[in-house]
């Protein structure tokens, strides 16, 4: 039921009707086997966590017969209604209560009970009693022990690039497998390119990557690549899902807002290899960094990196009851901090204990209180009252042409930007009984999950929880970010489930790995470009990605790296590279978002009518040729070619986006005019050099799939487009039309038929499957 | 007793298989966008299989007639004439009871009722009190069911909307039909299980939001997708000028080989998938138009949902619309009503409204029944809140407004599994209060996924460790609701 990511829609055949009734009689496979040593956090935790805890874990209010399994204390301890018998007897499974209840048939006394709609299966009873058996230790949760470099795996000396590829080869080979050929140069210079800069390679680039057989002929490329100014823009979409990035203020009246300087400081940030201790701090404590250190150049960039915390959506509608909305964006941040630096499901633990994970009701509200100090209001005005409500700052142009010159400020009208502030008074901060905004329960103070590490001696404010977030001790940070990242470059997290790494998180396939890997980062100074190139750079990224039968038997998920991931590109990225292959891009960094072709009509069905937003007005020119991440985010309304890829509606923080394959996909390849457009271009600048029609498809095929055509399908494509010609020959008046599409200068061409059909050929390389994979 | 209900499902399963087979293979074929949970042998948490309801339902799609920016209740089903008897008194502290108020009356010094301007009349077997603005509705008394005691905790538009349309007033929780979505799947592999259509009216106007038809952390083949009134029924349907159906034709084949080509070489089953995708896409080409081409309807039926009904992108047009896309298989079709948010003007925008609507929603019931769809049909019609039942702004016994009101309002359901004919709970005499059987949103959610054939607290999905279900942790079925 977690197979969120990679989702494939399967199609529904008659013929396997029969079949589909059988599979749904077999449970789902889990690992049959039961393992020799029985792991508390890897094989029981998982069990108890899923099937018990709710109502015999952390939460107390809801704990049944007051017996508590998640702690040594509890779990053995004699039972309050029967003082004689225990949960878990260390060693006798036979004379431990949860054995017996688990296995017991009489559905008065069976756990869980039958009106959960729960169930251990048989598997997981015989693991438990192992467990018991082998004397019932409990370990704290892997996530809350601090990461350890443990010792390189044995591995194969010849294939091995760097650290990351010893634990990935012992991995493999234990279930297996061994490593994949190293992928094609084409393929590895496609694969790292679209990863590194969200770009397709030019042939240019292609023509001097193949030419050059100097040994670190690939690392130049990936150095060239980290230089290039498009890196950051890559890294930032994953960060602005996070940080739910919009350019409006979302809820129903929708009205612009003008965050962007703030998405070019991330840019920014990503470019200049900030080191992630200061891209975070600065984002969550900026402002009361900068008030330290007014002296220092950088002190409104700082400020400026609190937008961070402003991003989430404001209410315009007239009735709101104020301090409502004031505590619902408190929430929110206090969630997004939860899910994008701890990958915790802190939101859990806001209207009662969390029912899994060691976080109580007033860790929570402890937590909240750093960043309800805002003096903010819940409803600051009615639609176009603000593009940026207080507090704010302005964005001077002198300032643009200094301290902020990765500002792509482009006139003189007046800037401002949402930012972080606290009161000079501190505001209390209550326990919200049931999460009701307006169910005070007792005061707490600044605080955070004590189970992560104890908040003791740092500032009780936002940058005492920075401090607190990178303080050496903190088992946590570090892991999420390194596995976050890791997840961009194999399509999968070493911990799938990126936003969660509590108990109800998948664990670790590569614990080992991920430790070395979190210690590694950390003691490098929290280096992102040196992490994306440790990855990059790894034997394992660069394996083939062809699927053999034996990945398709033992792995087909890719668990074990054995291989690299086919992934389809970020929806972002499908436009950019259709714009890219045909010359179209306007590669400008950063600036007001922009508003491209979008069928007619979306915008003004949906609106309120209110605000400067209610219609859709279109951008011509320069503008049109954006890359995805500049298009215009309205809330209520997303652009809906970037939807039908699975980007976020930047609603809440996202950590993780699904990958879907689904029929909308290819309507919008097939008709959506960008695409159209930039084919009608490719088309008309081949045919202007005056070169062959076979030249022109094959320089086609090697801009769209980044690498040169073989023999067969030169002639599927080239029979292809003579099949055009006949059609167009015979039906001229068809060409006109076709060739309508997009407000790109249109070229007279000697032979308007080869034209058409040229265009119809770029337009089904588009369209290959290849074509949106990252190899 | 599990796995009886299994196999039974499982019985009820092969034989709709075997029946679709006899159809022919071409009503099968591609996942709808889609649906294809039965297949994926992928379970539910008791060990239920998906795509498959948890016990025999009453209804099998859903039509959902939104009202959106909350309809008053004062003026359409329930009658109170003691609000005309007191016009012009204030509200006694001693009803409102603490019930908090919005920004917009919260400044209010008096709170003077006001009684509905417009006639209300008895209907039907039950004797239903329906006022003179809905006059067909009125015609079909005997076939819906009045539910007078709705009620929700918002009292606002967006978190009321949004509570109505996922269970909960914030965040991005999946819609109610993307749940149907996930736990029935789709009955047509050539279009989307879960079909949204908006039209606005000349009322003062909310809008409305993608959030509302959000799939949530379902899979995004849940989402909504919405039909549109433009050139384009679905987003990127159409071919570009200049080519036709043959040149798809054309394009296709030769993409398919190139596919095949590139999947001898890396072996991804996805290759697979995607080619199917493109396919689907291509009939979705064919079906749609046919299926959103209003022109071929008979007289009769243009005549019963009236002459707007050939203006695409009307109330009408969309009823029709709906009623075309649930006869094809479409699990659950979510209309949106723009323009009955009342806060003055009540007198003037509330006629227009109802105009625009009690037609075509009669007509929508009727054509149903007459086409024996309507017991495997749910309806539903109604807002997301009521309205006050004391004046906003100026006072005037014609000309008045009326603000939100979270504590009772009514909305009417018909068809698949409701007891039609019948008035269900009672708010006191002034209609501010719930004095007998209340229905919350949860209890309203509880009992459409019932008439499904779906258990609330058993369809559940586990997301970032929790498991999540429409009904959140609470909801009843009513059976009073239930035929």
């Amino acid at each position: 039921m977690n197979s969120k990511v990679i989702r494939v829609s399967f199609f529904a055949f008659i013929a396997v009707a029969a079949l589909a009734i059988i599979n749904i009689k077999c449970t789902p496979s889990v690992g049959q086997e039961i393992p020799d040593v029985v792991d508390y956090n890897f094989h029981v935790r998982p069990i108890l966590s899923d099937r018990c805890f709710a109502c015999h874990g952390p939460d107390e209010k809801k704990r049944e017969a007051n017996l508590r399994l998640d702690t040594e204390a509890g779990a053995y301890a004699a039972l309050e209604d029967n003082p004689k018998a225990h949960a878990i007897v260390k060693g006798n499974p036979e004379a431990s209560e949860v054995y017996k209840r688990i296995v017991a048939t009489d559905t008065s006394i069976k756990m869980p009970p039958p009106s959960s709609n729960l169930t251990i299966t048989e598997n997981e009873i015989k693991i438990i009693k192992k467990w018991i058996a082998q004397g019932a230790k409990i370990k704290k949760h892997w996530a809350f022990i601090p990461p350890q470099k443990s010792e390189l795996r044995k591995a194969d000396k010849d294939w091995v690039k760097n650290e990351i590829d010893y634990f990935t080869f012992d991995k493999m080979k234990s279930v297996g497998l061994s490593p994949s050929d190293q992928a094609s140069k084409e393929t590895l210079l496609k694969r790292v390119s679209f990863d590194l800069t969200g770009l397709p390679p030019t042939v240019e680039m292609q023509d001097a990557f193949l030419k050059d057989e100097s040994p670190n002929a690939y690392e130049k490329v990936v150095n060239q690549l980290l230089k290039s100014k498009h890196f950051g823009e890559k890294m930032a979409l994953n960060w602005l899902d996070v940080a739910r990035y919009a350019d409006s203020h979302g809820y129903q009246d929708d009205g612009l807002r003008t965050m962007w300087p703030w998405r070019d400081w991330v840019i920014h940030a990503f470019n200049s290899n900030y080191s992630y201790k200061k891209f975070i701090t600065w984002q969550l404590a900026g402002d009361i960094l900068a008030d330290k250190m007014k002296w220092h150049p950088k002190a409104k960039e700082m400020l400026l990196a609190t937008g961070f915390n402003r991003n989430h959506k404001i209410t315009q509608e007239g009735g709101v009851i104020d301090e409502e909305y004031r505590v619902e964006y408190v929430t929110d941040r206090t969630n997004t901090f939860g899910k994008s630096v701890l990958a915790l499901t802190l939101e859990c633990a806001k209207c009662h204990t969390h029912k899994y994970d060691p976080i109580s009701h007033e860790e929570y509200y402890g937590t909240f209180a750093f960043f309800n100090q805002v003096p903010e209001k819940g409803l600051f005005g009615t639609i176009d009252a603000s593009f940026a409500d207080p507090p704010n700052m302005r964005i001077k142009d002198e300032d643009v042409k200094s301290i902020f010159n990765f500002i792509n400020k482009k006139d003189t009208s007046k800037l401002e930007v949402m930012v972080m502030k606290d009161s000079s008074k501190v505001r209390p901060t209550y326990i919200l009984e049931r999460g009701n905004y307006d169910s005070h329960g007792k005061v707490v103070d600044f605080t955070t999950p004590k189970a992560i590490l104890d908040f003791k001696g740092y500032d009780k404010n936002r940058y005492g929880l920075t401090r607190w977030l990178f303080d050496d001790k903190n088992p946590i940070t570090s892991r999420v970010y390194v596995n976050r990242i890791w997840e961009q470059f194999f399509g999968r997290g070493i911990v799938k489930t990126t936003g969660d790494f509590g108990m109800q998180g998948e664990l670790p396939t590569h614990p080992e790995l991920l430790d070395w890997m979190a210690s590694d980062f950390k003691q490098n100074g929290w280096n992102i470009k040196r992490l994306v190139k440790q990855i990059v750079t790894s034997a394992t990224y660069m394996q083939s990605s062809v699927v053999k039968d034996e990945h398709k038997k033992i792995d087909p998920e890719n668990k074990y790296l054995a291989r690299s991931t086919r992934m389809r590109i970020p929806a972002e990225n499908v436009r950019d590279h259709v714009l890219a292959t045909s010359g179209l891009l306007n590669p400008e960094i950063g600036g007001p978002s922009v508003k491209p072709y979008q069928p007619k009509g979306l915008w003004e069905v949906a609106t309120s009518g209110r605000g400067s937003l209610a219609t859709y007005v279109q951008d011509h020119g320069k503008d049109l040729y954006r890359r995805g991440m500049y298009i215009f985010i309205k809330r209520t309304v997303p652009p809906p070619a970037m939807l039908i890829f699975d980007a976020s509606n930047r609603d809440q923080c996202e950590v993780q986006r699904t990958r879907t394959n689904t029929p909308l996909q290819a309507l919008a390849m097939l008709n959506d005019p960008h695409v159209l457009e930039s084919a009608r271009v490719m088309a008309q600048e081949e045919l202007s050099k005056n070169t062959s029609i076979d030249l022109a498809i094959n320089n086609g095929f090697r801009k769209i799939l980044c690498r040169m055509p073989s023999k067969k399908e030169s002639d599927i494509l080239k029979k292809y487009f003579e099949e055009e010609l006949v059609f167009f020959k015979k039906q001229p008046q068809k060409i006109k039309s076709l060739q309508k599409i997009g407000e790109y200068e249109h070229k007279t061409v000697k032979d308007p038929v080869a034209l058409a059909a040229l265009l119809q050929t770029f337009q089904m390389m588009f369209n290959m499957e290849e074509t949106l994979i990252r190899i | 007793m599990e796995n009886e209900f299994l196999k039974n499902r499982l019985n009820v399963n092969r034989r709709h298989f075997l029946g679709k087979a006899a159809v022919g293979l071409g009503s099968l074929g591609l996942g709808s966008l889609l649906m294809p949970n039965l297949f994926k042998g992928d379970m539910a948490e008791a060990g239920l299989p998906l795509g498959l309801p948890h016990f025999a339902p009453k209804a099998k799609r859903v039509i959902y007639l939104f009202q959106n920016g909350a309809p008053s209740q004062l003026e359409s089903f329930d009658y109170k004439p003691m609000l005309n008897k007191l016009a012009g008194q204030d509200l006694p502290e001693s009803i409102r009871n603490g019930q908090r108020l919005t920004g917009m009356t919260a400044s209010q010094t008096n709170f003077p009722m006001v009684g509905s301007y417009f006639k209300f009349a008895q209907h039907g077997k039950s004797g239903a009190w329906i006022s003179e603005l809905f006059p067909n509705i009125a015609k079909i008394a005997d076939d819906i069911c009045i539910v007078k005691t709705m009620n929700t905790e918002a009292i606002n538009h967006d978190p009321a909307l949004t509570f109505l349309q996922t269970g909960a007033q914030v965040g991005n929780r999946p819609s109610m039909g993307a749940w149907l979505s996930y736990g029935l799947g789709s009955e047509n592999q050539n279009l989307p299980a879960f079909c949204v259509l908006l039209s606005r009216g000349r009322g003062n106007g909310q809008g409305v939001y993608s959030k509302l038809w959000t799939n949530g952390f379902l899979d995004s083949t849940h989402q909504g997708v919405v039909f549109s009134s433009g050139e384009d029924p679905i987003l990127y349907l159409n071919n570009p000028e200049g080519t036709d159906k043959t040149s798809r034709r054309r394009m296709l084949d030769k993409l398919a080989e190139l596919n095949h080509l590139g999947f001898e070489e890396n072996r991804d089953p996805e290759v697979e998938a995607k080619i199917k995708q493109y396919e689907m896409a291509y009939r979705m080409q064919t079906a749609v138009p046919e299926l959103t081409d209003l022109s071929k309807e008979p007289d009769h039926i243009i005549k019963m949902y009236g002459p707007d009904c050939l203006v695409p992108g009307t109330y009408a047009a969309n009823a029709l619309l709906a009623r075309k896309l649930s006869e094809s298989g479409v699990r659950f079709v979510q209309l949106y009503h723009q323009g009955w948010d009342q806060h003055g003007n009540l007198t003037g925008e509330m006629p227009l409204q109802a105009q625009d609507v009690d037609r075509a929603s009669a007509a929508l019931v009727t054509d149903l029944k007459q086409r024996g769809l309507l017991d495997e049909t749910l309806v539903i019609w109604g807002g997301e809140f009521g309205r006050t039942n004391y004046s906003q702004g100026k006072f005037g016994v014609d000309n008045y407004g009326r603000d939100h009101h979270p504590r009772a309002y009514s909305i009417w359901m018909a068809g698949g599994g409701i007891k039609g004919g019948t008035v269900y709970g009672e708010t006191d005499e002034l209609g501010y209060n719930i004095i007998k059987d209340p229905v919350h949103i949860h209890d309203f959610h509880a009992t459409v996924m019932h008439t499904m054939g779906l258990n609330h607290e058993q369809l559940n999905y586990k997301h970032l460790g929790r498991r999540y279900r429409l009904t959140d942790i609470a909801g009843k079925v009513i059976p009073g609701l239930l035929a």
